[in-house]
């Protein structure tokens, strides 16, 4: 514990000397809850762009998954008189007591990505996709590619119980619903992972007359889509010709697959949440207009027609 | 000849002739195999290609049970070699130094293991913790926690590749399966690590090296894990160290206690393991083409289980030889 102190203060002393002389630029504490994915990388690194691009003076810090690394965190930043801070909160309680203190010391707070179980006064604003309209835009571009053909979808979902998989379902469920000569006639869980994916989509393959009566495929997350891709490849099947294939998240590995032609369509989860929360601080800074309490960060569809092989590198730049 | 049948019919291969049926009468199309690109391809090949990361995990995991132990590191393990394998052919080696290398990381967390558990005598379930805990943040350092891709086809071909129409995976686990049968049942080697399992002070007494059989089976079973590890990346074309191979030690455990192999050591049997862990993914694919709600998958494979594990208990085997 006493070493865990003196590591934290030793990181706040760090960061206290590293403050540059930053004569116009607004002083912004970021707390990360890690780098467990591809896509948390990307978004440290696209906020940390974010901030450059507008002179903010960005402290960085990795909560490796501890609140309690969180919480100190953001005591540092509060003892350092940061002009806002920026959380991903890790988990949803808790947060009570050091967002009071942050309130307290007029420092306001904007949660990124994931909300929190307290009252809206201790934050100005959260940041956050949409998971129900993510599963729209994925079915908004199936219906529209597929027109008034019959078309039987077989679909990958999340982990059981977690909540883009509840979420990305149900948009994407609701919007098919609405149309007479879409069919759902398989849905079993890939674990957002590529390997269950293949697997999962190898079942569906030999269930579904080797393949021939489906016409797309819809995935939870770009991984299980990538991996369900090379199912069809294996059965001698053509994915995103023989098969539609429409999945969420834009990861660089399913843009290579669009640039090959085996992908059809991606929506995009984006890793820029710092954007919308530091045009959201500007506003509020320059003559206290409040945002709305969540700002919904815009579900972008890419097709093979956005340049995926450019994509595909310009995100693995950023750390995916 | 009477008795070689008789012993062909054993709790074990009536739960999966079982399992093989009720998924027949759920989809009708489970049995049919065809020919299709210089391969069968079918349900039931799906089962035994699926099958074969869990049956060579089991055939490792059988002889650290016979001695009296576990080991929980094997998921974890099988990220290491994944990952050590895709950075390497990524790095620029050749498939001949990639494979080889990836191997090696098995054997040395196997002897890991061995180590603390022979010589240091540190109970197995808390040693083999050590890198099931480790094992997936070593991965991670090694591939930087990205997802490595690759492309080199000779690694690939480990995976997906197959050989006389069957999928290379298969033919792997088939002969190390055959190998390791062989080798524990042709010589004293099968009897000595039952002896180490059943009274290690005893097996000392007369005479065997307990030491050196403890170590043994826990680099071997590394070994395994490796294969198995490598499989899995080639599998999906690249090492994802946060999944490889998720829980995956249990499902091994599982495979071994259906075999009918006793978790506290002494007598075993690595084709029963292997005939346990087809059981497993026979049900897997089963759930995956019936069509059933992803929310009933761990219900109805536990249904199966316990039905199983009943069948083979003290308790049932004695009614079945009244009857």
């Amino acid at each position: 514990m006493n070493i865990l102190k003196k590591l934290a203060l030793g990181a706040g002393m760090a960061a206290l000397l590293a403050t540059t002389a930053m004569a116009d630029g607004m002083v912004v504490g970021f707390s990360q809850i890690g780098s467990e994915s591809g896509w948390r990388a990307a978004e440290t690194s696209v906020t940390k762009q974010e901030a450059e691009k507008r002179g903010i003076d960005l402290k960085f810090a990795d909560a490796q998954q501890k609140q309690e690394n969180q919480i100190k965190a953001i005591r540092g930043f509060i003892a350092q008189g940061v002009d806002a801070i920026l959380v991903a909160p890790v988990v949803a309680t808790g947060w009570d007591e050091v967002l009071g203190e942050a309130k307290d010391a007029k420092i306001p707070v904007i949660l990124l990505d994931r909300g929190i179980d307290g009252s809206p006064d201790l934050y100005l604003t959260s940041v956050a996709s949409d998971q129900v309209h993510e599963g729209a835009v994925a079915a908004g571009w199936l219906v529209q590619a597929v027109g008034d053909k019959p078309c039987n979808v077989v679909e990958l979902e999340g982990t059981v119980g977690s909540s883009p998989a509840i979420n990305r379902k149900k948009g994407f469920d609701d919007e098919i619903a609405k149309h007479a000569n879409f069919k759902i006639t398989r849905s079993q869980t890939g674990d957002f992972t590529r390997s269950k994916g293949k697997e999962v989509m190898e079942g569906f393959i030999k269930a579904e007359d080797g393949g021939k009566s489906i016409c797309a495929v819809y995935a939870h997350s770009d991984d299980m889509m990538v991996g369900a891709i090379q199912a069809m490849k294996d059965a001698g099947l053509k994915p995103g010709t023989d098969i539609l294939t429409v999945s969420i998240d834009a990861v660089p590995d399913l843009f290579t697959a669009m640039a090959a032609g085996e992908a059809n369509a991606t929506v995009e989860l984006t890793p820029n949440m710092a954007g919308p929360a530091f045009e959201a601080l500007a506003a509020f800074k320059k003559d206290g207009t409040l945002p709305a309490k969540a700002i919904i960060t815009e579900s972008k569809l890419y097709t093979q027609k956005d340049d995926p092989a450019g994509e595909a590198s310009r995100r693995k730049s950023l750390g995916y | 000849m009477k008795l070689r049948v008789q012993r062909l019919i054993t709790p074990q291969s009536i739960a999966l002739v079982a399992v093989l049926v009720f998924n027949w009468v759920l989809f009708p199309g489970f049995f049919s195999v065809e020919w299709k690109d210089g391969r069968l391809f079918g349900s039931l090949i799906d089962v035994l290609n699926r099958g074969a990361p869990v049956a060579i995990l089991a055939i490792g995991m059988t002889a650290v049970i016979a001695t009296k132990g576990v080991d929980l590191s094997v998921g974890a393990v099988m990220a290491i070699a994944g990952a050590v394998a895709a950075t390497s052919v990524e790095g620029g080696l050749s498939v001949w130094a990639a494979v080889p290398l990836a191997l090696v990381a098995g054997l040395a967390c196997g002897l890991w293991n061995g180590v603390l558990v022979a010589v240091l005598d540190i109970q197995p379930i808390i040693a083999t913790l050590v890198i099931m805990v480790a094992g997936r943040g070593i991965a991670q350092l090694i591939t930087q926690g990205f997802i490595v891709t690759f492309t080199d086809p000779a690694l690939i071909y480990i995976g997906t590749g197959s050989f006389a129409g069957l999928p290379m995976t298969v033919l792997i686990a088939a002969a190390l399966l055959i190998v390791t049968t062989l080798l524990v049942r042709r010589t004293a080697l099968g009897l000595l690590i039952e002896a180490v399992g059943v009274n290690r002070s005893a097996a000392r007494f007369a005479g065997i090296s307990a030491l050196s059989l403890l170590l043994l089976v826990y680099v071997f079973s590394g070994f395994c894990a490796a294969i198995a590890g490598v499989i899995v990346a080639a599998d999906i074309h690249g090492a994802d160290a946060n999944n490889a191979g998720l829980w995956l030690e249990l499902d091994a455990i599982l495979a071994v206690v259906i075999g009918g192999t006793s978790l506290l050591g002494g007598r075993f049997s690595i084709p029963m393991s292997v005939l346990g862990a087809l059981i497993i993914q026979a049900m897997n694919t089963g759930i995956l083409v019936s069509g059933f709600p992803p929310e009933f998958n761990l219900i109805v494979k536990a249904g199966i289980i316990i039905a199983i594990l009943i069948l083979q208990s003290p308790v049932a085997s004695r009614l079945f030889k009244r009857a």
